[in-house]
């Protein structure tokens, strides 16, 4: 799957946020082999410095970046927060975050429209953080998107994917459009849905950085997103209501009384 | 001048942004600069003057998700 015309070396994009240390986000992305580590900007303050180490840091990885607009609550903040990234991180790609709601960290689809539209006609490749709403994912396109990045659940809750049947419709309508699930995702077999459910690509970060053993859990989920996208490729059978045998019975014996 | 960077006051001596953030301590780093909520290119700086009072935000590489 391309995305924007270009390939990643996994469909698995880690957040870089929350770890206890470089240390293990540096082991983490090791084991998780993410195709990019997604970044996000701060206030620097000139004595510290901490901009530049973490800089340092990502840029060892070797790992490509997808830079977010992460709290931003309004159009413009995220414009111009989208703006500031792309120079410092040199790159176009941007992940949008419009935040509407604050405790559910809910994007305010309005916003996401509205900026949407404004960066990609400044050039932007934005992956716009949404919900599972048809008609949200249909004016993003026509905002320019050309990739939509759709919740699992809120941002941090660890819940998997709760309207299996919004991302299932959602998938359905725009087949050939690239679709990420983002946030919510807590556990490798909510990933595996995910790939089930025909989805190119996940995008974590507090399952792995908070799990008891990160590193651990990294290649979890580098495991999770084969076993999921094979899983696709293979052609899953359909549920059924009603038991089918799975041993023939032509031919059973008849050895009642 | 006083100016605010980052919500802080400093006071500064060059009223151009270019020079404003040598004199903050910010020489060469890997920054991204922004002037009352405006965004302003590593390539305007030289060029823009700062006024009494301006806020200056200056963003650098974080840890996201």
């Amino acid at each position: 799957m391309k995305f924007y015309g270009k390939s990643l070396s996994s469909p698995l994009m880690l957040g870089t946020a929350q770890y206890d240390s470089p240390a293990i986000l540096s082991a983490s992305v090791e084991a998780a082999q993410p195709g990019l580590v997604t970044v996000s900007l701060r206030r620097e303050s000139a004595g510290l410095q901490a901009g530049q180490a973490f800089w340092s840091l990502v840029r060892d990885m070797g790992v490509p970046v997808l830079p977010n607009t992460a709290g931003c609550h309004g159009v413009r903040e995220a414009v111009t927060t989208a703006q500031m990234a792309r120079e410092v991180f040199d790159t176009d790609w941007v992940k949008l975050e419009v935040i509407g709601q604050g405790d559910l960290l809910q994007p305010d689809v309005f916003g996401l429209v509205e900026a949407a539209r404004i960066l990609t006609e400044d050039g932007f490749k934005v992956f716009p953080y949404t919900t599972e709403d048809l008609v949200v994912a249909e004016r993003l396109l026509r905002a320019g998107c050309e990739v939509l990045m759709p919740w699992g659940a809120p941002i941090g809750s660890g819940r998997g994917l709760n309207n299996l049947f919004g991302l299932r419709a959602l998938r359905a309508h725009f087949p050939e459009v690239p679709m990420v699930v983002d946030a919510g995702i807590g556990k490798p077999s909510h990933a595996v849905a995910a790939f089930e459910l025909g989805y190119d690509a996940i995008l974590i970060n507090t399952a792995v950085a908070k799990a008891g053993d990160p590193v651990a859990m990294a290649r979890a989920f580098r495991l999770a997103c084969e076993v999921g996208q094979l899983a696709h490729l293979s052609d899953p059978i359909d549920e059924r209501d009603m038991a089918v045998p799975s041993t023939p019975t032509l031919g059973r014996a008849m050895l009642d009384a | 001048m006083q100016i605010y960077v980052n919500d802080e006051t400093r006071d500064i001596t060059s009223d151009m942004l270019g020079v404003a953030l040598d004199e903050l301590g910010y020489g060469k780093t890997r920054i991204a600069t922004a002037v009352d909520g405006t965004f302003v290119p590593a390539s305007l700086r030289a060029d823009h003057r700062l006024h009494e009072g301006a806020r200056l935000e200056i963003l650098a590489p974080m840890q996201g998700g």
